[in-house]
């Protein structure tokens, strides 16, 4: 079961470093965390990494594989293939120390910042009376284990330095909502989220959410209801925007439901049931209001790379596939970069690598109806 | 020395989980000084992995509940190896600390009433367990971890600065423990992140530093619970009480190879998942020891009874103790009877509906379907005994939690001896750190009150000689890899020092372990002191080497079969040695192992029992204050 897996780790510190190569054993059940811990014991004995529980409890393990932020070892090496190498890198919202290693402080002071739970003078401990029901909205977001992964994929501050000083982040929207919702705190805190904590540069596009490793739902549960009750929409631009996109889509979860639409335009071109410029415009609207609210490209790439294979922009199209690659989502969305870079190659005449292609797509996904457009030795029927 | 940190605080607090964490906000609000120093992240302590609950009896679910029968089943569940006096102050002081953390924002699960919640846990006679789903543990440091801000938010109110009365030092590691004239004067240590060294000038030092797993190769613990504290306090001239007892918890993930140790909460059998062997058979019927038989269930069918009709059934062997399960489990993969990778089948999936499973067990859902692939709400999960918990630990006073023979030195949580006997009931942790954390603060607090100003002083040479030992493992010759050495420590300590003992595989770990004690001093680390995983590992390496020779030492004396100590060449319980404990102590280069009477409980604490019962446990002439039995 074991193999020779190659991976690429960040090495340095405060002034600087690389990435730096290494073949590595693995067996069979590991995580990324176990593989590190190899690097250490047997080629990086000073190699700088944050660990703990090792079971995605603790939430110290912090790290970006393949540019996607994650919890070290809660990432199963058979998510990879064994072909592919594993980028290890630090936070990047955050300063490094060393290695794998970032300053997190930033999130501490944050802490600090958030008025505590505040009860109803004179409740006398043992006294205290919640119904289970209207525990649960704050004893959801009590699930956090402040990984700070949804503060490292937070666009306004994961390249914006300069938005720090007024911005807490996800994780202390989710406090705050927790507060506003216990059952017996006595404190008025919606205000504070939107000017001191600075909900209103948050623009909905739920990549916290989706890096979250305890599945806290942080957009629709925390930051869109605290936004709606902060409602003031001259305040808040962005979520003036979400809320006219609601009201055309009767729905909250604007950026996946027009990614869908977009999507399946698109595939009816690829599966010739209608053509490319009949759609062209409806697909950019819902593309355009997929993105005005995703952070980064990165979420939408999948899509993004087919669209300019349809268009006819190949090299736009097998960038954005990578793209998607890179970023680690889920395997059907692998298998459909892969297919899309099939179709790339094999528009460029190059059969060995579309072969190959359609392999990964396979492997990823062997069910993806997408594969019908290539026979069996991939090659086009 | 140039390149050190230096502090001055009236109490320090090494260790950042439940215990420091409660110990430092009570020595703050006495109006101490006070440092907290912890070697993660603030809020990463092993307490976060804890699942189950807490136990307090406050009679939430079954109203027959009270600190009496919280009492009793601790020292039954210790099989009454327990200091009595411990066991006593937290049975009656449990409640009052868990409804203290839902002042400080805590949100259990509750009762249809809307009071907090209570789960059945092993050898817990009522549901007793206050929890938040399966991440207790994680609600408990949360709780605690804010209260500190909130402290800190008072403090930068009244003085300008968070930091003035309660300063938490992160990343930082303890060393050594200074003295002055016998008394405890201060500690040293370094900052993980840049390796400079710090020191703290104070007179009194709270150790909560937990236990001592990563001792052993399979292990449910964490990195840090490398024996710091335990070794800090025989290093400063504390002694060690009941070693030889270490808590295998049944229930530990045996597959894949890579998570083999990561606990399964027993909240999965307190809420009806049952034990299987690959013949499907429920086998805990058959290993149900005659101290325990009229206390439980006899047949599947009471025991299924029992879960929703307690008053009238006996409940399911599966309940049984932390070691009794244990041991069953060994003894059903000894006999080949193992699922396919050595454990047993614990079946939940076929007990209740999967949308019920994934509410109240929500983190074992998780990780089995993340770490093993596993869907727990669907089939069986493979489990099998883990190293969970130390109960020896540094001798303490009761009531202050002051270290036996270090004045100034304290010790609560999983570092501290006594409480649990020779085996730790389920969710009698967290409420142990609460109690006696919060005693060990005020104990502290009133010691530096007692000192009158008079502030010990600590000797630059210490200093020098602290720093100088830290830096060894730089100047070696390479000839060994701390990495190397603490794995063969892990394999010697699970294999020769395990669940089953026996002498000659004792006497040859201790052979090996003088062994691993030469090579350990020939460690040598590469690369600087800047967050230095291989350096870090190295300074530990000692600590959890003079540990495991104090577990060692005692486990080949103790010649009976006791909770967390089985001897196959031993396999009784013996009234005789209940009224012993083992006590090292550390000279410069060995240690020893003492006995010592245990301290035997008072009269109205004995007429809790029957006389029927305490037969089984003690000789007739501890026994003369109550009437003899009919039987």
């Amino acid at each position: 079961m074991g193999y020779t897996a190659k991976f690429r780790v960040w090495r340095g510190t405060d002034e600087g470093g690389a990435l730096n190569d290494y073949d590595v054993d693995v067996n069979e059940g590991e995580v990324v965390l176990d593989v590190i811990h190899r690097l250490q014991a047997t080629q990086a004995p000073d190699l700088a990494v944050r660990w703990n529980c090792k079971a995605g409890k603790c939430g110290s393990c912090s790290a970006e594989i393949n540019g996607r932020p994650r919890l070290l070892c809660m990432t199963r090496m058979n998510t990879f293939d064994k072909s592919e190498t594993v980028t290890v890198t630090p936070l990047r919202a955050f300063p490094v120390i060393r290695d794998l290693v970032t300053n997190v402080s930033f999130n501490y002071q944050k802490a600090r910042e958030v008025p505590s739970f505040t009860p109803p003078p004179g409740l006398k401990p043992g006294d205290y009376r919640m119904q289970q029901i209207d525990v649960e909205r704050s004893q959801e977001f009590r699930k956090c284990i402040e990984c700070f992964l949804c503060q490292d994929t937070c666009h306004v501050i994961r390249d914006h330095e300069e938005n720090k000083p007024v911005f807490a982040g996800p994780r202390f929207f989710i406090r705050v909502a927790e507060l506003d919702m216990h059952p017996l705190d006595t404190l008025e805190r919606k205000h504070s989220a939107q000017e001191e904590f600075g909900l209103g540069y948050c623009n909905i596009t739920k990549c916290c959410t989706e890096v979250c490793p305890e599945g806290i739902h942080i957009t629709d549960n925390a930051i869109i209801p605290m936004k709606e009750r902060v409602v003031d929409a001259k305040y808040d631009p962005a979520f003036g925007l979400f809320r006219v996109l609601r009201a055309r889509s009767k729905s909250t979860k604007t950026m996946t439901e027009q990614a869908d639409r977009a999507w399946a335009l698109l595939r009816a071109v690829e599966d010739g049931e209608v053509a490319y410029a009949m759609v062209e415009d409806d697909v950019a609207e819902a593309m355009g209001q997929a993105k005005a609210v995703a952070s980064t490209g990165t979420v939408l790439a999948r899509l993004e790379a087919l669209d300019h294979f349809e268009a006819g922009r190949l090299d736009e199209a097998a960038a954005e596939a990578q793209a998607s690659l890179n970023w680690h989502r889920s395997a059907q969305e692998r298998s459909d970069a892969w297919v899309t870079l099939a179709r790339v190659y094999d528009a460029q005449e190059r059969p060995t690598a579309t072969v190959e292609a359609v392999e990964n797509a396979r492997r990823f996904w062997p069910d993806n109806p997408r594969l019908r457009h290539f026979d069996g030795d991939g090659a086009r029927p | 020395m140039t390149d050190l940190e230096r502090h001055s605080y009236d109490v320090v607090v090494i260790g950042a989980g439940g215990a420091g964490l409660r110990a430092a906000i009570e020595a703050r609000e006495q109006g101490k000084r006070t440092a907290i120093i912890c070697k993660s992240l603030f809020g990463k302590a092993h307490t976060v992995m804890a699942e189950g609950g807490i136990a307090a009896s406050m009679g939430n679910v079954n109203s027959k509940d009270s600190w009496q029968v919280h009492f009793r089943d601790t020292m039954r569940g210790g099989k009454f190896l327990n200091h009595w006096r411990m066991a006593e102050l937290h049975a009656k002081e449990a409640p009052q600390r868990v409804w203290e953390l839902e002042t400080w924002g805590a949100l259990f699960d509750r009762t249809p009433d809307g009071r907090i919640s209570q789960r059945n846990f092993g050898g817990h006679e009522y549901p007793r367990l206050a929890h938040v789903g399966d991440r207790t543990g994680l609600e408990l440091i949360r709780t605690l971890q804010q209260k500190i801000v909130s402290l800190q938010q008072e403090d930068e109110r009244e003085f300008g600065d968070p930091e003035a009365q309660l300063r938490v030092f992160a990343e930082c590691t303890i060393t050594e423990i200074l003295k002055d004239d016998g008394g405890v004067a201060g500690a040293f240590g370094y900052w993980r992140e840049s390796g400079r060294f710090i020191a703290f000038d104070a007179p009194a030092v709270i150790l909560a530093t937990g236990g001592i797993g990563k001792s052993f190769k399979v292990t449910s613990n964490s990195w840090e619970y490398t024996g710091d504290g335990h070794a800090l306090a025989l290093r400063a001239g504390g002694s060690l009480v009941n070693m030889e007892f270490i808590q295998f918890h049944p229930t530990g993930m045996v597959w894949p190879p890579s998570v083999k140790g990561i606990l399964v909460t027993e909240s999965v059998r307190g809420d009806g998942g049952v034990l299987k062997n690959a013949g499907g058979q429920r086998f805990m019927f058959d290993y149900v020891p005659d101290v325990f038989r009229d206390k439980y269930a006899h047949d599947e069918a009471e025991g299924d009874r029992w879960y929703t009709d307690p008053d009238n059934n006996r409940r399911p062997p599966e309940l049984l103790p932390r070691d009794e399960v244990a041991r069953a489990i060994n003894s059903e993969v000894k006999a080949g009877r193992g699922s396919p990778h050595g454990g047993v089948f614990l079946d939940v999936a076929s007990r209740l509906p999967a949308e019920t499973i994934r509410k109240k067990l929500p983190s074992m859902y998780h990780q089995f379907k993340e770490l093993a692939g596993v869907d727990i709400t669907a089939e069986p999960m493979e489990v099998g005994p883990t190293c969970h918990y130390v109960m020896g630990g540094v001798e303490v006073e009761p009531d202050t939690g002051a270290a036996v023979g270090v004045p100034g030195l304290f010790a609560a949580g999983e570092v501290a001896g006594g409480m649990h006997g020779s085996n730790r009931l389920g969710g009698n942790s967290l409420s142990d750190l609460l109690v006696f954390g919060r005693r060990a603060g005020l104990g502290a607090s009133t010691y530096v009150e007692g000192l009158d100003g008079a502030r010990p002083a600590v000797a630059g040479a210490d200093i020098d000689r602290a720093a100088a030992a830290a830096l060894a493992p730089f100047n070696g010759d390479g000839a060994e890899n701390p990495y190397t050495v603490h794995t063969e420590l892990q394999m010697t300590m699970n294999d020769l020092v395990g669940i089953i003992r026996r002498s000659e595989e004792m006497q040859d770990a201790l052979e090996k372990l003088d062994e691993l004690a030469v090579r350990a001093a020939a460690v040598t680390v590469e690369g600087h002191r800047q967050f230095n995983p291989g350096w870090h590992l190295a300074l530990d390496l000692d600590n959890m080497l003079l540990v495991s020779r104090c577990v060692a030492r005692a486990a080949l004396l103790r010649e009976e079969s006791r909770g967390g100590h089985t001897r196959e060449d031993y396999p009784l319980m013996s009234s005789e040695w209940r009224q012993v404990n083992l006590i090292c102590r550390a000279s410069a280069d060995d240690i020893s192992v003492a006995r010592q009477p245990l301290p035997s409980m008072p009269d109205e604490l004995l007429q809790l029992f029957e006389r029927d019962e305490l037969n089984k446990y003690m000789t007739d002439d501890e026994l003369t204050v109550l009437p003899k039995g009919d039987a």
